[in-house]
């Protein structure tokens, strides 16, 4: 299997003031296409930092990210913006839908920033609102729709520009149990049938196990990487081990 | 960029108070500006015209007792003969027409009516000179002036009191005990820009006026003129210098004559009128300034609310110039709608100003495209910051933004 991400050392370091603070503290990991991983730790582990700069929203500090073979940490502002809207699509915990926006502008939203809009795009849509059973609430606003719709809107909108990569950060966090379950098991659907590859931070157990391979973070290094059917408690000293 | 445009369109729309109070900034400031610049133009072409009417080249001359020929004990003399003014046309290049003139108060009557008037002697060459059109029949002919003969032409307002609707020409009035037979009537002139009727006066030649009705030799005054506005002062220096010489007058003396532009008099009117329109027009543009400073306020509070729908459009990968233009777009749609309004409003209020307030104003296509224009550029300008401060926001922070 091809990899679709490799870090290589990658430290995210922010200055305040005099101090120092390594969000990232030499990231090493690969992930293949199509895997399914999750990534835990504690709060301010540095699990958010990490989504971030595989997300092209940030540049690491120092260190080497390749996106799909490409060496997107050298990448400029523009040039993120474009592999953003090209290959990667994004899950939050608040949704983060526009509000007074409908659902389909809302779906259509990373469309909007393309130069061509091709008639698979726009079947694309369509394809979409069905499988994740939002037929019938195109006209609706965000507000009108519980929590559970709006996270499904916000995965149709994540996934319509056929990303590369799905990242998901805490996609659960805001959703009650039942609820949650039925999002992953969205997730699961699109990683299992269409073959995304997905990132996904959580804090639970339960949703961790969805995944089939989950690593966690401390202090902003990789803790433990193990696949998740083996995964019961984060053994201490785990080597982390990256294809070249 | 037509997405950016339906962007920016139902931003506004989503916003229809804010976006509406935002607009009346730029509606009064571009109504005003068209309103103030309206009302400067037609004050000015008000007394263009009337200068026009008085003639942009015509010149005055009139003569003075001087203090040198009173002390000579020749006060009283006038020196200013009808020689003079042939003088003139033949020697002074610059000058095209001259007409002797001289004029005198009295009655004119015609059957039971009378009406107390200027009688004004006049040449040929008045008409020219005067740019004045008749209304019905003949002018003053050489012929009229060299045989003095006893025919008149009235004025729109000795018409109307001495004859009413009934038609002159060929009929006779009378002034002192002498019958005159109306030959033309002039068409109506209107006031001079010092408010004198000048259509209140009847026309003879002015050698009639000199020797049937007055006994004179001399004439009153002489109106010249020039080739054209701007060749007025050539004929003013050499008309000095003509009439200084045939008055023999020595370098020490003053002129016993005087020449006077009616421009130069007018001209202060103009001046004045200029001046009351710049000062409208700043005072206009400063409003439409306000209506942009308001816009950037407007999109400052809007970019700062909708910080994390910025981070979101960042997130599915909008650039730096989708997210400058978008509020850009923004601000210039609302600037040039209200700049829309602004000129409806403005013609509007500028045709009421001038139908109630009796004030003549002047609607140019300039004005109004200069301020529509000017509105667009006002959008721009106030918008292009806020937009900017938008567009260089970090996506991370924009998204965590509550
Ligand atoms: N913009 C920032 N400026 C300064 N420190 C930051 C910033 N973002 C994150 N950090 C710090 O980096 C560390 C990791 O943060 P984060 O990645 O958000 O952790 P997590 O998502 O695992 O809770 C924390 O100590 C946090 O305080
Ligand atoms: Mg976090």
């Amino acid at each position: 299997m091809q990899d679709i991400i490799i870090l290589k050392d990658v430290y995210k370091i922010y200055t305040m003031g005099e101090v120092e603070v390594a969000a990232l503290n030499g990231v090493s990991l690969t992930i293949r296409k199509g895997e399914f991983v999750a990534i835990m730790g504690a709060s301010g582990s540095g699990k958010s930092t990490l989504m971030n700069i595989l997300g092209c929203l940030d540049s690491p500090t120092k260190g080497k990210y390749c996106l799909e073979g490409l060496e997107v940490s050298r990448f400029s502002k523009n040039e993120l913006a474009e592999i953003r809207n090209k290959k990667l699509g994004f899950v939050f915990q608040s949704f983060n839908l526009l509000s007074r926006t409908t659902v389909i502008e809302n779906i259509e939203l990373p469309l909007i920033y393309r130069k061509r809009i091709s008639k698979r795009d726009t079947d694309n849509i369509h394809q979409m609102i069905r499988i994740l059973g939002l037929d019938g609430l195109q006209k609706h606003y965000p507000n009108q729709l519980s929590g559970g719709q709006q996270q499904r809107v916000a995965i149709a909108r994540a996934i319509v520009n056929d990303p590369a990569l799905l990242l998901a950060d805490e996609p659960t966090g805001n959703l009650d149990s039942a609820t949650s379950k039925d999002v992953m098991n969205v997730l699961s659907g699109l990683n299992h049938n269409r073959g995304i590859t997905i990132v996904l931070v959580t804090h639970e157990t339960d949703i961790a196990g969805y995944a089939r391979r989950v690593i966690v973070l401390k202090d902003g290094k990789v803790l433990s990487d193990t696949p998740s059917q083996t995964f019961t408690t984060p053994l201490p000293q785990t080597p982390c081990e990256t294809t070249p | 960029m037509t997405a950016l445009f339906t962007i920016a369109l139902r931003a506004i729309m989503r916003n229809k108070l804010r976006s509406s109070l935002t607009i009346l900034g730029i509606v009064i400031g571009v109504g005003a500006v068209i309103v103030m610049i309206s009302i400067g133009q037609g004050a000015k072409a008000f007394v263009e015209k009337q200068l026009e009417s008085l003639g942009t080249n015509v010149l005055i001359i009139i003569p003075v007792s001087t203090t040198h020929a009173a002390a000579r004990g020749t006060t009283g003399t006038i020196t200013l003969t009808a020689e003079d003014t042939f003088a003139l046309v033949k020697e002074c290049n610059a000058v095209s027409y001259v007409s002797p003139g001289i004029r005198t108060t009295t009655q004119v009557v015609s059957g039971n009516m009378n009406w107390t008037t200027g009688v004004s002697g006049a040449g040929p060459d008045y008409q020219i000179i005067r740019n004045w059109p008749l209304k019905d029949g003949r002018f003053i002919t050489q012929q009229d002036v060299n045989s003095m003969a006893k025919v008149c032409v009235l004025g729109q307002t000795v018409v109307t009191n001495l004859f009413g609707t009934l038609d002159p020409v060929d009929k006779w009035v009378r002034v002192k005990n002498i019958p005159f037979r109306v030959i033309g009537v002039l068409s109506a002139k209107g006031q001079s820009p010092t408010g004198q009727d000048q259509d209140d006066m009847v026309l003879m030649p002015y050698t009639t006026v000199q020797r049937k009705i007055m006994g004179v030799t001399h004439i009153g005054y002489a109106l010249a003129s020039s080739a054209t506005a701007e060749s007025r002062f050539e004929a003013i220096d050499q008309i000095t210098s003509l009439l200084r010489q045939r008055h023999r007058l020595r370098p020490n003396e003053e002129n016993d004559f005087s020449v006077i532009s009616q421009v130069e008099f007018a001209s202060a009117v103009m001046e004045t009128s200029h001046t009351m329109s710049v000062l409208l027009g700043s005072i206009a543009l400063v409003s439409l300034f306000v209506g942009g400073i308001g816009i950037m306020n407007i999109m400052l509070v809007s970019t700062t609310e909708r910080t994390r729908e910025i981070g979101i459009r960042m997130a599915v990968g909008a650039r730096e110039r989708d997210i400058l233009f978008q509020f850009l777009i923004e601000s210039t749609v609302l600037s040039s709608f209200g700049g829309i309004v602004g000129v409806i409003f403005g013609i509007f209020t500028s045709k009421l100003v001038s139908y109630y307030g009796g004030w003549p104003s002047l609607l140019s296509s300039l004005s109004i495209a200069v301020s529509f224009l000017f509105s667009n550029i006002i959008g721009i300008f106030f918008g292009y910051y806020p937009a900017r401060k938008a567009s260089r926001l970090n996506p991370i922070e924009a998204l965590r933004y509550e």
